[in-house]
């Protein structure tokens, strides 16, 4: 305790902070697209069944190399888009019950392999899968100060999980500026997408991948849970707080970012304050994005509880006064 | 090592867990595959008292879930489960730290699951309140409820692992859960969850099959369904918070979901679908423990979900009901008679009883059939009987084939006499639609058109020479 409040450690929160951001931003943009067409629970879906993708790619190649994870990752999240489909269409199942059996017959093969795994004295975590490990970012021989960032040797102490993180963000951004038309029509109206032209099939696989791709690249450091946290909290708030698309992306990301800032921030300050070790990150940071969506849901300029109480009660008096 | 996962921050078992894990199959199986008397003994419920307690455990477990489950699935709330069960999370966290700062025993089941209940109906809570005060959809706030709840939940496990001074002891097993831990005790929980699920549904099925099927008629039928609407959520919550311990609060939803959605694959009528998923997830919950006690480092609830998995698989691919092949089976056969039915007709219009292979051809390519759907139609025909061999000047048709098309026709003609006078459908639209019904009119309905056009003295096709 050095009598501040806030406590920040360039070595041990810096990377931390940058990657649950990153995860965090690219998770909130693309979750804009998912709570438009009402498949939030994809992402729900998708992270948990990336389990036995990660680990079958392992068992095949017995490299832990980040192309292979990602390619069983994303193997797995598109197996499991096609097969929600199918159950659902084929076998004329209720949506949500068709991606519940898809994921946690998904899960439980990943759990069953992971002992498999084990069985061979390899070290593959399903609890890491689940709440990450941003702990371990840390940063040895970090500068003091802020001004000991700027120079080169910052950019080659980042480490990978950092900059897989941060060339998600900037691949999302970019997804979502070059197909913002196509992805806008698909998610109000595919079938006005269809009659336009665009395969609307096509763009809800493209974005499938993206989310499968996120999840992956996120799974790592934060864990699937931030990753379900963020694909539809940032959206979902910046859907209180907005009725137009390009502004909703654009404050989702904020949102992301504040969420996971503040989060970071809370699991170590908090507790620190109390004397106690720090908290679990990623936890604490989906926290924070519930705790700013309450605050919207309760406090939003137009579709806020409070905002929908004052203007019924003026609607009322206006009435009466007539 | 232990049965369940490994964990990655470490699960302690006291020496009694410890010792009872020892003394069951699942620790003297070791690295070997079971032998032959070893499976048979399992099986047969003597491969020991605590083999035998799980065994239990899990199969009342799956039937009490695959019976609450349907309901789930009708009410269209199998995702809702799955937040309920992330949900309990929390609870179990703060009711270990607050049972622990008043003194208590932290690990104590009965206080633990009574947080998990605690939080998880809030949760449940949370997503009404999204859900009435937001513009979010369903999707949205169970995503919400899930991820939110569940994070806090890591936060709390992160907090007793670094900070608390007892032992955290696998508050980590209600996450993936440890069947191989239950107790006698335990065992007796899900036996009488299990006897009230059975005796609640059996009484109150009626009220249960009302409220999910037309719950807005229940209402203005003076049903209390929101009462109705409770009991079956507080089955769901009993049923999930009972399987926190056995298969973790990730595979219980399964438990809840698949069971019933693998019996709407045989039957059409409730209480068989009621009786179906219970059979279904006690058997996948005995064959999960029983595996798990065979073979070394499978944990239980991975094998019961994968088992219900493999049910499911069988029943989306074969159940004769609405199983993929059987509903492939009967789309074909529709086509078939459809296409037949319009290579008889065209037998029927064209007055001639050997159809040249050209006007198969050219009907072929107006109906867009492929070159496979044409064999199959000429093949389906000729062991109706109603068309002969191909010869080399056309297909020729039978008497039956004949008398078919002329049915057909006049089906045709009927309809569309039907549509022109009473749909006031025009003329030159009615016969695409008529097209599509002309070939699944049954006869009574036949009947009825005819005295129906009779009546209003409307002019009606004859009975062709080869009618019906």
């Amino acid at each position: 305790m050095n009598g501040a409040i806030i406590q920040f450690d360039i070595g041990a929160d810096l990377f931390p902070l940058l990657a649950g951001t990153f995860a965090a931003m690219g998770c909130g943009l693309l979750g804009n697209f998912l709570v438009l067409r009402r498949l939030s629970l994809m992402g729900d879906a998708i992270s948990h069944s990336v389990l036995p993708g990660l680990v079958i790619a392992f068992l095949i190649t017995s490299t832990r190399s980040p192309a292979v994870m990602f390619a069983g990752a994303a193997a797995a999240g598109i197996a499991t888009v096609v097969l929600v489909e199918l159950v659902k269409n084929l076998g004329r199942v209720e949506p949500g019950a068709a991606m519940g059996v898809v994921f946690s017959v998904f899960f439980a093969l990943g759990v069953l392999l992971i002992e498999r795994a084990a069985m061979r004295h390899i070290d593959l975590d399903a609890d890491c899968v689940l709440h990450g490990q941003l702990e371990t970012l840390v940063w040895y021989d970090a500068p003091d100060t802020l001004s000991g960032l700027l120079t080169w040797s910052t950019i080659d102490a980042v480490p990978r999980q950092v900059a897989v993180l941060a060339m998600m963000v900037v691949l999302a951004v970019m997804f979502i500026s070059v197909f913002f038309k196509e992805l806008r029509i698909a998610a109000f109206d595919p079938a006005l997408a269809t009659t336009l032209g665009f395969n609307a099939t096509g763009m809800h696989y493209l974005l499938m991948v993206f989310v499968a791709a996120a999840t992956v690249a996120s799974f790592e450091a934060v864990g699937s849970i931030l990753v379900i946290a963020m694909l539809v909290c940032p959206a979902a708030t910046a859907r209180l707080l907005t009725d137009r698309l390009l502004a909703q992306v654009v404050v989702s990301g904020v949102i992301a970012a504040v969420s996971s800032v503040g989060g970071y921030l809370a699991a170590t300050s908090i507790p620190a304050a109390f004397g106690k070790d720090a908290v679990n990150a990623a936890g604490s940071m989906s926290v924070m994005a519930g705790g700013l969506l309450a605050l919207a849901i309760i406090a939003a300029p137009r579709h806020g509880v409070i905002s929908g109480w004052v203007r019924r009660r003026r609607l009322a008096c206006a009435i009466t006064v007539d | 090592m232990l049965p369940g996962i490994s964990l990655g921050i470490g699960v302690q078992l006291e020496p009694s867990q410890l010792e009872q894990l020892r003394s069951s199959a699942l620790a003297t199986a070791g690295d070997r595959l079971p032998t032959l008397e070893q499976i048979i003994e399992t099986v047969t419920l003597r491969g020991g008292y605590n083999t035998n307690l799980v065994i239990a455990g899990t199969t009342l477990l799956g039937l009490a879930a695959g019976i609450i489950g349907v309901f789930a699935l009708l009410r269209k709330r199998s995702l809702m489960t799955d937040a309920l069960s992330h949900a309990t999370l929390p609870g179990i966290t703060i009711a270990f730290l607050t049972a622990t700062a008043l003194g208590f025993d932290g690990r104590s089941l009965p206080v633990l699951l009574l947080g998990a209940t605690v939080s998880g109906v809030a949760g449940v809570l949370c997503i009404h309140a999204i859900l009435r005060f937001s513009r979010l959809t369903e999707d949205a706030a169970i995503g919400i409820v899930l991820s939110v709840f569940f994070g806090a939940g890591i936060v709390g496990l992160s907090y007793i692992q670094a900070n608390a001074n007892t032992s955290s002891a696998g508050l980590n097993r209600f996450i993936y859960g440890q069947a191989a831990t239950m107790r006698a005790g335990d065992v007796a929980i899900m036996g009488s969850i299990a006897g009230v699920s059975v005796v609640t549904t059996v009484l109150l099925l009626k009220e249960f099959a009302l409220v999910c099927f037309n719950d807005a008629f229940a209402k203005v039928d003076g049903w209390p369904v929101g009462a109705i609407d409770l009991v079956m959520m507080g089955l769901v919550v009993l049923v999930t918070v009972a399987g926190l311990q056995a298969v973790g609060l990730i595979l219980v939803v399964a438990m809840l979901i698949i069971p019933p959605v693998a019996a709407r694959f045989w039957t059409e009528r409730l209480w068989l679908l009621v009786v179906l998923a219970g059979v279904i997830g006690a058997a996948s919950g005995y064959f999960g423990s029983v595996v798990s006690a065979l073979l070394p480092r499978k944990p239980a609830g991975s094998v019961i979900v994968l088992t219900s998995g493999s049910i499911f698989a069988i029943s989306f691919i074969c159940a004769p009901a609405r199983g993929v092949i059987a509903t492939a089976i009967r789309r074909l056969r529709l086509r078939l008679r459809i296409a037949g039915d319009h290579l008889l007709e065209r037998a029927h219009e064209l007055h001639t009883s050997v159809l040249p292979a050209s006007v198969v051809d050219e009907l072929a390519q107006r109906r867009g059939w492929s070159r496979w759907l044409r064999t199959l139609v000429i093949w389906s025909l000729r062991r109706a009987g109603m068309v002969g061999s191909m010869t080399s000047n056309g297909l020729e048709v039978l008497r039956a084939g004949m008398a078919r098309g002329a049915r057909v026709s006049r089906n045709h003609a009927l309809w569309k006499q039907y549509l022109i006078s009473y749909a006031d459908i025009a003329p030159s639209h009615v016969d695409w639609s008529v097209d599509q019904v002309e070939h699944v009119l049954s006869d009574a309905l036949i009947a009825e058109l005819e005295a129906e056009l009779t009546a209003q003295g409307i002019a009606i096709p004859a009975v062709g020479s080869a009618g019906r």
